[in-house]
C-alpha cells in the first residue's frame, strides 16, 4: 500500500485497475470486504469505504445476500474517466521533466513513437 | 446507528504535582478498532486504567456502556484489559489462565484459544513465570482475542514476541474482529505496523489528546517536500508547516495538508522531490520535543 494516499482509495483503484484489465469481468463478482480487509491486512471499514466508493460511482452494485458484482458498462465508464485524467496525471508531468531535460515537443513525440516500437 | 462506549470529558488523573493526564475529551464508538498512540510516560496507560475502573480519575467524568466503570459489575464483565506486564500467581501455568479465563468473560471461545495456543506454539503446562517474554506476552494476546470482550484494551500486548507471532496476532485480530466486530483499542508504539488496521486514531502527549481522527484522513494528510532552500520555501510558504529540515542549500520541509494535483505539477516545476509520511513519521514529528505540533489538529477541527 502506498502511504500517500487513503487505503480506501487505494483499493476502490485496485477493482477499477482489475475491470479495466478484464480481469474482473462484467457481471464477475468482487470479493468481499472481508476478503479484502485480511489480504490487504486492513481495517474492514477501510476495505468497506473502497467498496462503497465503487458502488457510489455505478461501478458495482450490491445484490443483497449474495456479494458485490461490476455492473454492466462499467468498464467503458471507467475507460472514460481515466481517459480524461490521462493529460493531468502522465503527460503534463511528462511534458515537465523534459522541459528540464531540455527536450522540446518535437524530440519528445519522437521518443514517444521509438518506445512504442521497442516495447 | 453507531452507538458510544465510551464517553471521558474533562478527565484528570494527578500523581502529586505530576498531572498525567489533563483534562482529555474523546468518546470511542461502537465496533471501531482504535489506536491509542503516543510516547512514553505520554499517559496512554492511565487512560486505559481510568476506563476500565482500575484507578480513580482526580476530576472529569467518565461513562462506559453508559456508567461509571468503577464497581459497576455489569460494566467491568464487557471489557478486558490486557495490561503490558500482566503478573500471574506463581502457582500458574497457562492452562489454568485459560481455565480461567470464561469466569469472567462470557463471550469466551475456547476452541478460538485453542488454535491461538497453536498458532503462537504456547507451552501450557509450565509455569508462567518460566515462560519467556514473548510467550508471557502471548498469553496475554490470546486472553484478549477469545475473550471476545465488546470492549478490548492491548496495551503494548507485545513485548517480546517475534515478527511473526506479531503477523499472527494482526491476522487472527482482523480475521475474528470482521466476524465478531466490537470495540478494540490499541495502544502500541509499533505504528508503522499497525497504522492499516487501525479506523481511528488518539494521539496522546503529556496528558493530552493531540489528534483525534479518522486513521484514513491522517494517511497522505503530510508531505515531505525536499530540494533547494529557495524552492522549498516558495513552495510551502502559505501552508502549515510541521517540521523542518535542512543543510546548506538544501531543505526539506513537512506540510500538514492534502497536495492536490496542480500542487504536484507545480513542485515537479520546481524540481522539488514530494514524499509521503507514513503515520509513523508524522506522529514522531507532532510529538517530537522540539515542535508542539498541536496547531496541526486545531486547524483540521476549525
Amino acid at each position: 500500500m502506498d502511504e500517500s494516499r487513503p487505503i480506501f482509495l487505494q483499493i476502490a483503484e485496485q477493482v477499477e485497475n482489475d475491470i479495466i484489465d478484464g480481469s474482473l469481468p462484467e457481471g464477475s463478482q468482487i470479493p468481499s470486504t472481508n476478503e479484502f480487509a485480511a489480504f490487504l491486512r486492513v481495517n474492514p471499514a477501510t476495505a468497506l469505504k473502497g467498496v462503497n466508493r465503487l458502488v457510489d460511482d455505478g461501478i458495482v452494485e450490491k445484490r443483497r445476500g449474495i456479494g458485490m458484482f461490476v455492473t454492466q458498462g462499467a468498464r467503458t465508464r471507467l475507460i472514460e474517466r481515466r481517459r480524461a485524467d490521462f493529460a493531468t496525471e502522465y503527460i503534463r508531468p511528462l511534458i515537465v521533466e523534459a522541459e528540464k531535460l531540455g527536450i522540446d515537443i518535437d524530440e519528445l513525440a519522437g521518443l514517444l513513437r521509438a518506445e512504442r516500437i521497442n516495447s | 446507528m453507531t452507538r458510544t462506549v465510551v464517553r471521558a470529558s474533562g478527565l484528570t488523573k494527578r500523581y502529586g504535582s505530576f498531572t498525567a493526564v489533563d483534562a482529555v475529551d474523546f468518546s470511542l464508538e461502537e465496533n471501531r478498532i482504535y489506536g491509542l498512540l503516543g510516547r512514553n510516560g505520554a499517559g496512554k496507560t492511565t487512560v486505559m486504567q481510568m476506563l476500565t475502573g482500575q484507578i480513580f480519575p482526580n476530576g472529569g467524568e467518565i461513562e462506559v456502556f453508559g456508567r461509571a466503570p468503577a464497581e459497576h459489575a455489569d460494566v467491568l464483565r464487557r471489557i478486558c484489559f490486557i495490561a503490558e506486564s500482566q503478573r500471574y500467581p506463581d502457582s500458574f501455568h497457562a492452562s489454568h489462565v485459560l481455565k480461567a479465563a470464561p469466569w469472567f468473560f462470557e463471550n469466551w471461545d475456547a476452541a478460538f484459544a485453542e488454535r491461538l495456543v497453536e498458532d503462537f506454539r504456547l507451552p501450557l503446562n509450565r509455569y508462567i513465570k518460566k515462560l519467556s517474554r514473548g510467550q508471557l506476552s502471548a498469553v496475554g494476546v490470546i486472553v484478549g482475542l477469545a475473550s471476545r470482550a465488546p470492549l478490548t484494551f492491548f496495551d503494548e500486548p507485545y513485548l517480546g514476541l517475534d515478527a511473526v507471532a506479531r503477523q499472527i496476532f494482526y491476522d487472527r485480530l482482523l480475521e475474528d474482529y470482521a466476524a465478531h466486530p466490537r470495540t478494540i483499542v490499541l495502544s502500541t508504539h509499533l505504528i508503522d505496523e499497525v497504522a492499516n488496521l487501525l479506523e481511528h486514531l488518539l494521539v496522546i502527549d503529556q496528558g493530552r489528546i493531540l489528534l483525534d481522527r479518522d486513521a484514513d484522513e491522517v494517511r497522505g494528510s503530510a508531505t515531505t517536500v525536499a530540494g533547494g532552500r529557495a524552492a522549498v520555501e516558495s513552495f510551502v510558504a502559505d501552508r502549515a508547516v510541521i517540521g523542518r529540515e535542512g543543510i546548506g542549500g538544501l531543505a526539506s520541509v513537512t506540510i500538514d495538508g492534502r497536495l492536490s494535483k496542480a500542487d504536484r505539477i507545480e513542485a515537479a516545476g520546481l524540481g522539488l522531490e514530494l514524499a509521503p509520511v507514513s503515520l509513523q513519521q508524522l506522529i514522531v514529528h507532532m510529538t517530537g520535543t522540539d515542535l508542539r505540533a498541536g496547531s496541526t489538529e486545531q486547524e483540521v477541527a476549525a
